[in-house]
Parts: structure tokens; C-alpha cells; sequence
């Protein structure tokens, strides 16, 4: 169940002012690499919403998050002129629809056999697009334009701007926290919450457990796609890489890093991991030992992710909060 | 005879694991606001019995029917839709949320449907009502926000029907409702019990034959998967064959646990 305590909803806000703010003083390097951060975040709590709430693994979650930035590729890559408003649309459609057809095989599963599909179906739409000629194979393709945000011909953001880039990139994040706070607290999250926890029982209560779980892997490959469609207008270049189970895997690391069942949890692994990436090569060339152990030492110590951090120094205990009985 | 108080009926309903016949060629009826208790020794096949009636089991012969509408290879959430409610003899509840919430998604489940995003659940006066007022009936109500893992045992099994009830069932299955429980508690949920009898039906499976005599009015004796005698409670108490299967052959004369 989802609980954000205050002392959390402070840190949150401090850190909202703080990434506000940051563009003043911070350099170029720096927006560009908390950019990166934030599109991760993204793609993590999409995750989240798949692994931490509704207690599907999922080892395939990338496919949605390349499909929608192949998306943006294929349809927009080579117009040097193009609106956000038609890329978006049809960004987040494609990735839905992946999501749609691979749910509705895989959700049938659970377990270990639901891992191996996903892990499977993701496979297939990664070796399609290293295959296919049409679209460039594995040397990707470049985009020859950023989406275009205009209302009439009123140029409301210029996305070539990294600076706009960052801030746009941030209130999408925003948006995501928030949209996903308010459908976990919603009626549909109390049935995904407690499928995670117990689906026999929640079934024997009179709800169709499977279109719930179905409904949840659609929303979360749909906001994976809207992750890898800020990742594609971002870099501007799109290969299979960004489909490959690396990438599944690399993204189920950053949120159990966080913290599954969170949704900031995703926000702080994206960023422990994306600075250790950022800051271990610097020290020896053997870094991913490093960043190895530095994860295993996380998993061991803080078994509930980086983010529970707060609860240790902040502790409540939650087992004597009402009065002793009798 | 088929009455039109008849709320369910089984036919021939059996169930196979492998070789062995779980439940074999069962026929029975359930009167409506009828508290009909199953009782049988260990491995009788009572606990399967309501597997198959709550659809966690499908049948591999026979035919299960509820006011009309053929349960018989029907979904467990389509048969607690359709006004079957349940609770388990292993407790089965979820264990990190608090008192409120377990019956709250309990009671949530009456919604037309949950597949609703915007408005916090919370707010749903309704489903809120229900689930606190399962909690009242069920002596909870002092620990609404306790975490359910930390109840005594005792407790989560009043927690378990507590769930069944914030579902407002008109049909209710209770696999040993009171096994676990102190003698206090088990009072009070005798009474319950009694109180719901009066406007519901209940089927019981239970050890307990004083409770069972407190509020049983129909009798189904179980022994290896088969029916070994039903009627009303005086009927069996005196029954020669249920004295033999529950009692032993060396027991004899008297009337069953008078």
C-alpha cells in the first residue's frame, strides 16, 4: 500500500525546489545529465506501477519504452518539422498497443512464467527492429527534428532548448507521480494492492483479478513508451539497444535500488545509479565492479531500496501505532 | 423434492485428486435461512466440499445450482458477485494491511466495478460504511488501523469473517469459523452467527459441536468423500451409522454428544 509520510512529502518538495532551481546555477553537463535522470525516473515508476503494486516481474518492460521512441523514429524521423501534439498521440498508442498484446498473453501467466514471456516478447521486438533494413537495423536512426510545441503559431516551447528540455522533462515527471498517486489511491489501486498481496483472496472477494492486472501492464507500458519517447526526442538517435533486456534489466536494478512500492523510490534509484555511472568511471577503469558491489551492498543493508532510508531516520512503528488490545 | 426455499443445490458433485475421490457423488440441498453444518472427520472432504461449492475448485462430475444460475464450473468472483461469500479455515487475509483496509477491500467488491481512477477510494462513503460495520459485528472496531499481522491469532480469524461479511453476502460459507479462537471470542461469535442465521443462510463446517448444536438446524455428516447421513440435528444425533463412523463401533447406545 502506498504511503508517502510527511517528512517524505518535505524531502520531495525541497527536492522539486532544488531541481527548479537548478538550471540558474548548475552547468550545461549537469541538465542534461539530470534530464537523463528524470526520462529513467519515468521508465522506473512505470515499473513500479507493474512490480511494486501489482507484484508482476516483468524482465521485459524496455520493450514499451523502445517501442515508444521507435515510434517517434519511424513516423517523425524524418520530417524536419513536426508537432508534439500528433508525436505524443501516436508515441503512447504504439507503446499501449504493444502493452495490449503482450498482455493479454502473458497476464494469463504468473511468476516465473510471466519473467520468461515478457522476457521473451521483448526479445522479439528487439531482434525485429536489429533485423529489419527498413529501419536502419542496429545503426539506429537519427532524428532530424525535436517535436515541435505550438498552439496555433504560437511557439509555446522550444525542445531544442536543453534548458526547456529539462523543465518539460520535469513537469511530465511531476505529472507522472502524481497521476500515478492518484490511481493507486483510486478504487483500481486498492484491487491492484491487494492482488500484490494476495490475488486468490482477492479474487475469492468478487473482482476479476486478471483485467486488473491487464489494465496495470497497459498503463504501465503506456508511460514506459512516454518515457522512451522523451528519451528518443532527447538524444535525437534511436537503436534496438534501447529494447534489449539490458535495458529491462538495467531498469528492474534502478527500482529495487529505490524502492519497489514507492513511486519515489524509482526517482531516487534513477538518480544513485545514474551518478554512480557518472562519477565510478572517473576512479579506475574497473568501475562496474565497483558499481557491482556498491548495488549488492545497497540490497543487503537496505533491503527496501534507498528510499527507505527514510523510514529508518524517520522510524515509526507502524506494528504499535493503535493501543494495545485489552 | 424441490421447494422454493431450496438456495442451492448440488447433484452428483464429486471431486478426484488423482486416485483419490475427495468428494464423491455428493447430492445435497441448502434451504434458504436454513444454517445447515457439515461436520465428518479429518480428510471427509468438507473443506474440499466448499472449495468446490466457492468455485476455488472445478468439479469433475455433478452440478452445483444457485437461484437459479449453474455455478458449477463458475469463477470464484462471479460466485461471490452472485452473493457467495466466504471465509477460510487457514486464514487467509492480507496480512500487511490494516483492520480497515482488509474489510475495506472486502466491501469495495460491491461496486459495480472498481475499474475507477480518479477519486480516492477512501471517499466512498458506502463502501466505508460496510466495511466499518463488519468490523462492529465482528468486535473489531477498536483496532480499525491495527496491521492485521499483528493480531493474535484469534483475531485474523475474526478478521476472516469480518472480510466475508463487508461483502454482504446472502449465502455464506464458514470453514471452521471458530477453530483457533479463545473461548470468549468464540462466544461472541457464536452469537453473531446466531443473529445472522436469523435473516441469511449459512453453510458451517465445524469441530465444534457445541456451537454447532447452538445453531445448526440441518445436519450433513461427511466420511471419506461421501454423505453419510443429513437431516435435522435430532435426526442425527440419534443416527446408528454416524455413531459407528464418528464415534467408533465399540461406542454404543446413547445419542451422539448429548
Amino acid at each position: 500500500m502506498l504511503k508517502i509520510t510527511k517528512p517524505v512529502w518535505v524531502f520531495l518538495f525541497f527536492a522539486l525546489g532544488l531541481t527548479l532551481a537548478f538550471p540558474l546555477f548548475g552547468e550545461p553537463f549537469y541538465i542534461e545529465l539530470l534530464t537523463n535522470i528524470m526520462i529513467i525516473a519515468i521508465f522506473a515508476m512505470s515499473l513500479d506501477l507493474l512490480v511494486g503494486f501489482t507484484g508482476l516481474v516483468s524482465l521485459g518492460h524496455a520493450a514499451f519504452f523502445g517501442i515508444g521512441a521507435y515510434c517517434l523514429a519511424i513516423f517523425f524521423g524524418q520530417s524536419d518539422q513536426f508537432s508534439l501534439w500528433a508525436a505524443l498521440p501516436v508515441c503512447l498508442t504504439g507503446a499501449a498497443l504493444a502493452a495490449v498484446i503482450i498482455g493479454l498473453i502473458s497476464i494469463r501467466t504468473s511468476g516465473v512464467y510471466f519473467i520468461m514471456l515478457t522476457l521473451a516478447f521483448a526479445q522479439m521486438f528487439y531482434y525485429f527492429f536489429f533485423e529489419s533494413k527498413h529501419f536502419n537495423g542496429d545503426d539506429g536512426i537519427f532524428m532530424l527534428a525535436k517535436p515541435e510545441v505550438k498552439l496555433g503559431s504560437l511557439q509555446l516551447m522550444d525542445l531544442g532548448n536543453e534548458v526547456t528540455f529539462y523543465y518539460f522533462t520535469l513537469g511530465i515527471m511531476v505529472a507522472v507521480f502524481l497521476f500515478l498517486i492518484m490511481i493507486i489511491r483510486a478504487p483500481f489501486g486498492q484491487v491492484i494492492t491487494g492482488i500484490c498481496v494476495n490475488e486468490q483472496r482477492v479474487r475469492s472477494l468478487g473482482y476479476a483479478t486478471q483485467r486488473y492486472k491487464f489494465v496495470s501492464f497497459v498503463i504501465a507500458g503506456t508511460l514506459a513508451g512516454l518515457a522512451g519517447f522523451l528519451e528518443a526526442a532527447h538524444s535525437g538517435f534511436i537503436t534496438p539497444s534501447y529494447l534489449s533486456w539490458h535495458e529491462s534489466g538495467a531498469i528492474l536494478v534502478v527500482l529495487i535500488l529505490g524502492g519497489l512500492g514507492t513511486l519515489y523510490g524509482p526517482i531516487i534509484g534513477a538518480v544513485v545509479l545514474v551518478l554512480l555511472e557518472d562519477f565510478l568511471p572517473d576512479l579506475t577503469d574497473h568501475w562496474k565492479v565497483l558499481l557491482g558491489g556498491i548495488i549488492i551492498l545497497i540490497v543487503l543493508f537496505l533491503p527496501n531500496g534507498v528510499s527507505s532510508l527514510s523510514g529508518k531516520l524517520f522510524r515509526r512503528k507502524i506494528f504499535t501505532a493503535s493501543k494495545p488490545q485489552r | 423434492m424441490d421447494t422454493n426455499n431450496t438456495i442451492l443445490k448440488i447433484e452428483g458433485l464429486s471431486k478426484s485428486f488423482g486416485a483419490l475421490k475427495a468428494v464423491s457423488n455428493v447430492s445435497l440441498k441448502f434451504e434458504q435461512g436454513v444454517v445447515h453444518a457439515i461436520i465428518g472427520p479429518n480428510g471427509a472432504g468438507k473443506t474440499t466440499l466448499i472449495n468446490l461449492l466457492s468455485g476455488e475448485l472445478q468439479p469433475s462430475e455433478g452440478s452445483i445450482h444457485y437461484k437459479g444460475h449453474d455455478l458449477t464450473h463458475a469463477s470464484p468472483n462471479r460466485i461471490s458477485r452472485l452473493g457467495i461469500g466466504r471465509s477460510y479455515q487457514k486464514t487467509n487475509i492480507f496480512p500487511q494491511f490494516s483492520n480497515l483496509q482488509n474489510c475495506f477491500i472486502a466491501s469495495q467488491s460491491r461496486l459495480k466495478s472498481s475499474m475507477r481512477f480518479f477519486r480516492p477510494a477512501r471517499r466512498s462513503k458506502e463502501v466505508m460504511e460496510r466495511a466499518v460495520k463488519a468490523l462492529e459485528m465482528t468486535h473489531l472496531s477498536r483496532q480499525t488501523e491495527r496491521v492485521a499481522a499483528s493480531l493474535s491469532y484469534g483475531e485474523q480469524r475474526q478478521l476472516e469473517i469480518a472480510m466475508m461479511l463487508a461483502t454482504e453476502p446472502e449465502l455464506m460459507l464458514l470453514d471452521e469459523p471458530l477453530a483457533g479462537m479463545g473461548s470468549e471470542e468464540a462466544m461472541k461469535i457464536i452469537e453473531l452467527l446466531k443473529e445472522l442465521a436469523k435473516t441469511q443462510t449459512l453453510i458451517l463446517v465445524e469441530h465444534d459441536m457445541d456451537a454447532i448444536f447452538a445453531i445448526a438446524d440441518q445436519l450433513t455428516v461427511m466420511v471419506n468423500g461421501i454423505v453419510l447421513e443429513t437431516g435435522t440435528v435430532s435426526q442425527i444425533r440419534c443416527s446408528q451409522a454416524v455413531q459407528e463412523a464418528y464415534l467408533g463401533e465399540e461406542e454404543d447406545g446413547e445419542c451422539l454428544l448429548t
